[in-house]
């Protein structure tokens, strides 16, 4: 499809550097379009996501997520991961409708690569951010009936040095939070706890016992979000977004800080 | 009535390989190789932001000689193949012969249709991965102005005096280089260039890498203090 015969083949098509637009000009089919789908569909059938947060430390931003996806009354799965790294220094955490809310995650990290590769340069954070809004926006005629994804936002900001988060509505809405911000049906308590325990300045430890308490706490009060299952070894995921990069605690770092944080 | 002048196929395919070699040969070299951890693409190049090696997927990089225009066309074409094709199947299905052969079958169509053909030249790299079965071998693919495609052992040099240049790599090539032996190694040769400079800078030399143990993505451009040190 981007092998046209001749020289006026392979130079026609889409020119730009955005990978959705590539999708929509070059190749329809594969655009994921929600709204057609959402209709007469029954929500109580679809996987939902749950409770995820994100704040700042002393180093960067933390972002953690429960496991746990619901359809209904149901448990969808037990190991659903709902914090995705986008590129080396951002990522997204998702609640609601798991499906369009993992394609989104997937599909924008596409985007970053995608534009990266084109471009010879990544996009600012804010770049980031502002794109993922465009996705959001796209996605309203799904969301209005009821596929809605609400993600979070953060990453490290290369240039400024700074992490940064951002929470969005489902019209695309976009919003830099100074300090943290949750999501999902258990989103409420995970902010509660966080009032709480977090302070300017935050260690890594720190950061981490304030996030999986955070989860913890989220699944105590709301029953759609899962905690720590230490009978089958699930473990909430918590990435750190630095300078250096993305990494993701282990479930011995998480279990460490589980028993600290319970004690 | 004027005639119009007859002019034979052979010759009409002969005028433009002559046009399509002058247009290539004006250009540096890009020597690739395979070192023990990886594949090493290094390119005398003396602007930082136009470059002549590029990636296009996890496992997969681009070089290219000639006009830049159009291998940067080629290479942004590549990209969006590869992306397209990871996101529709995975990530593992983005293979470099695919992309190779589409490359040839593009520019060889340049090549008979149009007036001018492309004046470039161009590898396509594929580094190994041992721990997906069936992936676990290096492929370099070198594809020529008339769309012509070869499949390279070891080592491979594009641009105007490549098989001078690739009979003295074949002196200095062994299996399982170091990375540093590699980027010694390819200077050397793209210093004998015919056009080269014997005393090249780093600042003067592209270097990237496709690393066979990293995850995911494993191209890596070195930046100038790291090819210094390697250079030593």
């Amino acid at each position: 499809m981007f092998f046209r015969n001749g020289y006026a083949g392979y130079r026609s098509g889409y020119q730009g550097s955005s990978f959705m637009e590539l999708l929509r000009a070059e190749a329809q089919q594969m655009a994921p379009d929600f709204s057609a789908l959402a209709q007469g569909l029954k929500l109580e059938g679809i996987p939902h996501g749950t409770t995820v947060c994100c704040f700042k430390f002393a180093d960067g931003v933390v972002m953690a997520g429960d496991r746990l996806a619901t359809a209904g009354m149901q448990v969808a799965s037990r190991e659903v991961q709902k914090v995705f790294p986008t590129d080396s220094h951002s990522m997204i955490a998702i609640a609601g409708a798991a499906g369009p809310a993992i394609e989104m995650a997937r599909i924008l990290s596409v985007e970053l690569e995608h534009y990266e590769k084109i471009e010879g340069e990544r996009l600012e954070l804010d770049g980031k951010a502002n794109k993922l809004s465009q996705m959001i926006r796209q996605n309203l005629p799904a969301a209005m009936q009821g596929l809605a994804v609400v993600p979070l936002f953060a990453g490290y900001d290369l240039r400024r040095r700074i992490g940064r988060l951002w929470k969005y509505d489902i019209t695309g809405g976009r919003y830099e939070e100074g300090n943290a911000e949750t999501s999902g049906s258990g989103g409420l308590y995970a902010q509660e706890h966080i009032k709480k325990t977090w302070h300017e300045g935050l260690s890594g430890q720190e950061a981490l016992d304030v996030a999986v308490g955070a989860i913890v706490a989220a699944a105590d009060e709301d029953r759609a979000t899962g905690g720590v299952d230490l009978d089958r070894g699930i473990f909430p995921i918590v990435d750190v977004c630095t300078e250096a990069g993305i990494a993701r605690a282990t479930n011995d770092e998480v279990r460490a800080s589980y028993e600290r944080v319970r004690s | 009535m004027s005639m119009p002048f007859y002019v034979s196929p052979e010759q009409l395919m002969q005028d433009k390989a002559e046009y399509a070699r002058k247009g290539i040969a004006r250009g540096k070299s890009i020597v690739t190789l395979e070192f023990e951890g990886g594949i090493l693409l290094i390119a005398e190049n003396p602007s930082t932001s136009l470059s002549k090696i590029g990636e296009i997927y996890d496992r997969v990089a681009f070089a290219g000689v000639g006009k830049f225009s159009e291998f940067d066309q080629l290479r942004k074409v590549g990209v969006r193949y590869a992306d397209t094709r990871g996101y529709a199947y995975s990530r593992d299905d983005v293979r470099a012969k695919a992309l190779a052969n589409a490359y040839s079958q593009v520019i060889g169509e340049v090549f008979t249709r149009e007036m001018k053909p492309l004046e470039v030249e161009i590898v396509v790299a594929e580094v190994g991965d041992p721990r997906f079965v069936g992936h676990e071998k290096n492929a370099i693919y070198r594809v020529r102005y008339d769309g012509s495609i070869n499949d390279e052992q070891g080592f491979c040099v594009i641009g105007g005096t490549a098989d001078q240049l690739e009979s003295h790599l074949q002196s200095s090539y062994h299996e399982g280089m170091s990375l540093a032996e590699a980027v010694r190694a390819g200077r050397d040769v793209l210093g004998r260039a015919e056009n080269g400079d014997p005393n090249l800078a780093t600042g003067n030399l592209e270097v990237c890498l496709l690393e066979r143990d990293r995850e995911g993505r494993r191209f890596r451009r070195l930046g100038q203090g790291e090819v210094a040190s390697l250079l030593g």
